[in-house]
This record gives structure tokens, C-alpha cells and sequence, in this order.
């Protein structure tokens, strides 16, 4: 790969330092669409008291969170999912993402990003058709550059991590919605990215597969993975350690439900022991 | 990302859409089977021509009546040719690279055997030089001869597509056919020469001149003379002869106010030469011209393939996939488009060319097997640039909303 991400400039030597670089880290970030009158401000944060002009969205997400973000359509949370995940620019503000200012980079390193910092799981699965789980799942090492063998013990052991280790030469039109949306997780986590991003992951899935798929979620958080969840279901918030509430363009609740560091919630209530 | 990996992917994206990659293909294939198939028959009959053109001797001049400039002394007025200004050609004894002079009338009429009857291209009333000039060959019976000539007796020597329509396989030598009322002998039969698709040279029947005057056009002018210089190289220097001679015999001092043309089987050469190489970059620019039509279907299903694969190209981009590896995707399933369909159309190109096409032998042009594949294959790549581009170049947010 010639094209290298800038370093972490202040990359702690520790795991769980004093202050450990966040995750996420977003100042004064706005979105907006249009222009003059027509303008549509989707991210807008507070307005500033003195004058009325939009101050941007602040947040920092820890190392090993799982945060859900919530809001009825409109508020904004699909716009802060594409900016988080690197698939629109704001209009205004800093986005650090693992340290690195997104902002600064040119599309082929934004490629890089996704590639090696997120994984990505949607709400309609996106998966590329006609293609087996398998490879489905090797498409993101590939495009790392990983050679096949490596490519492949690992897209299996993701697989096998999801409990679809004997589906793995299943193309997406031979597997059930909560089968698509778990090779989804191990394609988005087999690259081991420093956050998994998911919007609305169970908005089309029935309530066994929505479990399915949240146990899975939950249990790569108590790894220690950084989640980021878009949701306008409670039940599925309820899984998450800290709740944003998005309305018109600003987060207007940040409620945390259990430690960054302790388990998700869920599984403290399963009796899963931290 | 591998090369292997890339084409496998493009090969599964063409098999998703079969009826739709194999009709594209089709384009290109008819694109490069029709340049390689034209040209061929093209080269084909230019090389019929050519054969055909030095079958009749290089060394050979044709003098026919008319001024060589048109215009005001047409066919008309102008002094027709004679046995006279054969004789004075086959006399004059400064004409050294004359070899030898054959006056030719052409008449037509019916020819009978039994109760077959066959008309002849031409009826050639001529002298026993003309065989050689003209490179007619016997193939069975021998020519009539000067003493045949002298005695104007009724012999004949037939072509062979003349003796096969009248005889059908029966032996024609010395057996007895009419033709226009009068009783012919036959005596010999001519080697095939075969065919330039136009006319048919072994369609003949030849007869001493002075039997075909008096059977059919009467004692006066001749239509032309066949001369034959000593060699290829003497051809310059027998027209020059030739032309001396009859100028003076028919008084004209004026070397522009000539009342007859020499032609030589060079000059016709290069005339038909050049027709035919006319007709074969008429033929290649067709070809070329489906050729390019097949590389605009490949941007067109190209274009068709990148909107419908809009939300992988976008799933794609969202899992990382740098610009090049979407650009060589597309551009690769363009060019494999264009490269399977190019092969195939070679390989029908050369098959078609094994068949005779209106009358013409084709004969393929290795160039142009190689130039239409090559071109093809550009064309793919470039006309397949464009929607590449296009798919590489779509933001992932636009291209993953996209429906």
C-alpha cells in the first residue's frame, strides 16, 4: 500500500493511560445542506446565546464505549453516522478519529480510514451480491492488502465468531436477514477497527435476530471494541453503556447507563461477569 | 488487490448479466469478424486481379482504336485499327521489341452441339500468336496454326467453360459444332484459368480471323491488336514502336492527335491495383465503423452496469476500496468484454474466410488480425474509461443511499 495514515501524534504508551486519546473527538462540527435561505442545518449544535449562529456538535467517545445514539428521523443521527464513518465531510469543525483529523485527509487516505479504522454495519446489510459469505467477509482485507491464506484464516475465524462458520459459501440471497446482518458483523470486524459503527443494525431483522445480532454487539464491546450505535428503539439503546439524543442537529441528553470500562449493561444483567 | 482477485471479480460481474455481456460481445465480435472478414476479401480479389492480370502475360500490349485523349476524335471519327496496321507492325523491321502481332476481332453468337446450345462470352477471331501473347495454354488438341489462318478453315479451339457447357465431359477434339450457321471443327481446348469474379476468361471460343470475318463481322476493321514485346522490360520500348508505326501509317504527325491507345497489361495492372485497394479501404472503413459501434455498446452496457451496481460500488467504497481498485474493476470487465468478444470474432473472421464470398476467395490479412484485435481491445479500455471513471469517482455516501 503506498499510502500511509499520519501517525498518532500523541499515541498513549499504555492502554488505559491517565487520559487516553478518545476515540472519537468532535468540535464544533456542523452539516448543512442547501444554500441562504434554503439552507438546512442537519448537525447545528447549540446556538450561541449572543448571536443565534449554530456552534457545531461537540463529543468525545472513550476507548472501549458503546454508545447509542438516538433520535427520530430528522434529528440528524444518519448525518452524524456518515461523518463518523468517514462517508461525508462536515461543512465545518474537527473530526478526530483514533487521534487522526479526518478532515485533512485527501480521498484515498479517507479510503484508508474506513478501511482500517471503522467497520461498518447497516441497517439494509449491504452486503455485495453474489458473492459467498466468505469472501464477502475477506473483501475488507483484501483491500488491506492481506494475502489470501492470512485473508482467509481470518475471514473464517470472524465468521466462526459469529456463529456462521458452516454458511460460510452462502451468497446473501441463500441466508435470512439476521444471518446477512451477522456476516455484516464479521465483515466489519475483521479488520479489528478501532470502532464498529452501526445504523440501525436491527431496523430490519425480527426480534430473535434483533437479540442475535445485539448479543453479538454487546459481546464485542466487552471485548473491549468501540461501538457506535444509531437506533430509535429504546430496547436496543437499552444495550448501550451511554445514550445520545439527537434533536434538530444537537445532542440535547448524554445519558451514561453503566462505566466505559465495566461490561455493556446487557451483559451485567445476564450475570456475565465483567 | 491481486490481479487474479480483479479478474475474477470482473468475470462474475459479466456472468451475473449473461444475455447482456454475450450480446455486447456480440458487437465487438461482428466489429472485428467484419474487418478481418472484409479485408480479406478485399486482399482477396486484388490478388485474384492480379493473378488473373499477369495470367494474360505482362509482356503483353493491347492496341485499341480511339484517341487517347477523348474529347473531340471520338470512337466514332476516329480511324478504326486493321489487318493493315497489324501487317505493318508484324513487318516493320525496326521495330525490334515487337516479338510478335495478333489483329483480334470479338464477335458473339450461339454456339451448337447437338442439341446443346451455349453462347460464349466472345467469339475471338484472331492468329495463332495471340495463344502465346495472351498466355492461353492448351490444355488438350493443339492450336490451329498459321496454314489454318491462310486457308480461313473452320476450326476452333474452345475455353474450357466453353467446351464444358457444350460437351459436359464428353471429348470435344474433333468433333463437329455450329456456330452462327457455320460448321466448326473443334481442335483444341484450353487450360483453365480460372475466374477474377467479373468475367470469366476461359468463356471463349477462338477462330482463325479471317473465318470469324467472314462468319460474323465482316472484312473491315478490327477491334484490337495484341502485341507481344520481347520480354516485360521491352514493354516501354514496344509501345514506343508501336506507336511510331501507326502514326505513320495513318499519316498523323501529331503524336497528341493519335487515333488509337496502347495499353499495357502493367498499366492495367496498376489501375486495377489501385481499384481494388480503393475497394479495400472502403470495405475496411465499413468494418471499422461496426467496429467502433461495438465499442460504444461496451460504454453504453458499461454505463447501465455502474448505475445498476451503484450500492456495491458504494458497500465497497465503505469497506475501503480505493479508487483504483473500482476503476480497475470496471475498466477490467470492459476490456474482458472486448477481449473475449474480439477473440471470438477472430476466430469467426478466419472461419468466414474459408468460404467463397460473391465469387472472391478471401484471403486473410495477418495485419488485420492482429490491428482488429489490438483495436479492440483499446477500444474497450477506452470506451469502457468513462463509466469507470465514473463509478470510481462517486462519493460513497451518494453512491450507498443510491437506489
Amino acid at each position: 500500500m503506498p499510502h500511509r495514515l499520519p501517525s498518532r501524534a500523541d499515541a498513549p504508551a499504555h492502554p488505559h493511560p491517565v487520559a487516553p486519546v478518545p476515540v472519537i473527538r468532535i468540535r464544533r462540527l456542523t452539516k448543512s445542506y442547501g444554500h441562504g435561505d434554503a439552507t438546512v442545518h442537519a448537525l447545528r449544535g447549540p446556538d450561541d446565546p449572543a448571536t443565534g449562529a449554530p456552534l457545531g456538535v461537540d463529543l468525545d467517545v472513550e476507548q472501549g464505549d458503546y454508545v447509542a445514539v438516538m433520535g427520530s428521523s430528522g434529528s440528524g443521527k444518519s448525518t452524524l453516522m456518515n461523518i463518523l464513518g468517514c462517508l461525508d465531510v462536515p461543512t465545518s469543525g474537527r473530526y478526530l478519529l483514533d487521534g487522526i483529523d479526518v478532515g485533512h485527509l485527501d480521498e484515498q487516505q479517507l479510503a484508508l480510514v474506513r478501511n482500517r479504522k471503522i467497520g461498518f454495519v447497516f441497517q439494509s446489510f449491504n452486503l455485495v451480491p453474489r458473492t459467498t459469505a466468505l469472501a464477502q467477509v475477506e473483501l475488507p482485507l483484501a483491500y488491506a492488502g492481506v494475502r489470501a491464506a492470512e485473508r482467509r484464516r481470518r475471514a473464517r475465524a470472524a465468521l466462526s465468531l459469529v456463529g456462521l462458520a458452516e454458511r460460510s459459501g452462502h451468497r446473501p440471497n441463500e441466508l435470512s436477514g439476521g444471518q446477512q446482518q451477522r456476516v455484516a458483523v464479521a465483515r466489519a470486524l475483521v479488520t479489528a477497527p478501532a470502532m464498529l459503527l452501526a445504523d440501525e443494525p436491527t431496523g430490519n431483522l425480527d426480534s430473535r435476530s434483533t437479540e442475535e445480532v445485539l448479543a453479538l454487539v454487546d459481546g464485542l464491546n466487552a471485548t473491549g471494541r468501540t461501538v457506535v450505535l444509531i437506533t430509535h428503539e429504546d430496547e436496543v439503546a437499552r444495550h448501550a453503556k451511554r445514550v445520545l439524543r439527537l434533536v434538530d442537529g444537537a445532542i440535547v441528553a448524554d445519558v451514561r447507563q453503566a462505566p466505559v470500562d465495566g461490561p455493556p449493561p446487557a451483559l451485567l444483567r445476564a450475570g456475565v461477569p465483567a | 488487490m491481486i490481479l487474479w482477485q480483479t479478474l475474477r471479480f470482473a468475470a462474475g460481474g459479466l456472468a451475473a448479466n449473461k444475455v447482456r455481456s454475450a450480446l455486447t460481445m456480440l458487437g465487438v465480435l461482428i466489429g472485428v469478424a467484419s474487418v478481418i472478414l472484409l479485408l480479406a476479401v478485399g486482399n482477396g480479389s486484388s490478388v485474384a486481379v492480379k493473378e488473373s492480370i499477369t495470367s494474360l502475360g505482362t509482356n503483353a500490349l493491347t492496341v485499341t482504336s480511339g484517341s487517347a485523349t477523348g474529347g473531340a476524335r471520338s470512337a466514332g471519327t476516329a480511324r478504326k485499327l486493321t489487318v493493315a496496321d497489324a501487317r505493318a507492325l508484324a513487318t516493320e523491321a525496326d521495330a525490334k521489341a515487337v516479338r510478335s502481332v495478333a489483329p483480334v476481332v470479338t464477335a458473339s453468337g450461339t454456339a451448337l452441339y447437338g442439341d446443346i446450345s451455349y453462347s460464349p462470352g466472345s467469339i475471338v477471331g484472331t492468329y495463332p500468336a495471340y495463344f502465346e501473347t495472351a498466355n492461353q495454354r492448351i490444355e488438350h488438341g493443339e492450336y490451329f496454326t498459321q496454314d489454318d489462318v491462310l486457308a480461313s478453315r473452320k476450326v476452333v479451339v474452345l475455353g474450357a467453360t466453353t467446351a464444358k457447357q457444350l460437351f459436359a465431359g464428353t471429348d470435344p477434339v474433333g468433333r463437329s459444332i455450329t456456330v452462327g450457321g457455320t460448321p466448326f471443327t473443334v481442335v483444341g481446348v484450353l487450360r483453365a484459368k480460372g475466374g477474377t469474379g467479373f468475367t470469366d476468361p476461359d468463356d471463349v471460343l477462338i477462330a482463325p480471323l479471317p473465318t470469324v470475318q467472314n462468319a460474323f463481322t465482316g472484312f473491315g476493321s478490327v477491334n484490337q491488336i495484341l502485341v507481344q514485346a520481347g520480354s516485360a522490360d521491352d514493354t516501354a520500348a514496344a509501345q514506343a514502336e508501336i506507336t511510331r508505326v501507326l502514326l505513320a501509317a495513318h499519316a498523323i504527325t501529331d503524336p497528341s492527335r493519335a487515333d488509337f491507345r496502347i495499353s499495357s497489361q502493367a498499366s492495367l495492372l496498376s489501375t486495377r491495383e489501385s481499384t481494388t485497394r480503393t475497394f479495400t479501404v472502403l470495405l475496411g472503413a465499413v468494418a471499422a465503423i461496426s467496429l467502433l459501434v461495438g465499442g460504444i455498446g461496451i460504454t453504453n452496457i458499461m454505463l447501465v452496469t455502474v448505475t445498476e451496481r451503484t450500492r456495491e460500488i458504494g458497500i465497497r467504497k465503505a469497506l475501503g476500496a480505493p479508487r483504483g481498485v473500482i476503476l480497475g474493476q470496471f475498466l477490467t470487465e470492459a476490456t474482458l468484454l472486448s477481449v473475449v468478444g474480439a477473440g471470438l470474432g477472430v476466430l469467426a473472421g478466419i472461419a468466414g474466410a474459408h468460404f467463397r464470398i460473391v465469387g472472391i476467395e478471401p484471403v486473410v490479412i495477418p495485419e488485420s488480425v492482429l490491428g482488429a484485435f489490438g483495436i479492440a481491445v483499446a477500444i474497450g479500455l477506452f470506451f469502457g474509461s468513462y463509466p469507470a471513471n465514473r463509478a470510481a469517482s462517486l462519493r460513497p455516501i451518494d453512491a450507498l443511499r443510491h437506489e
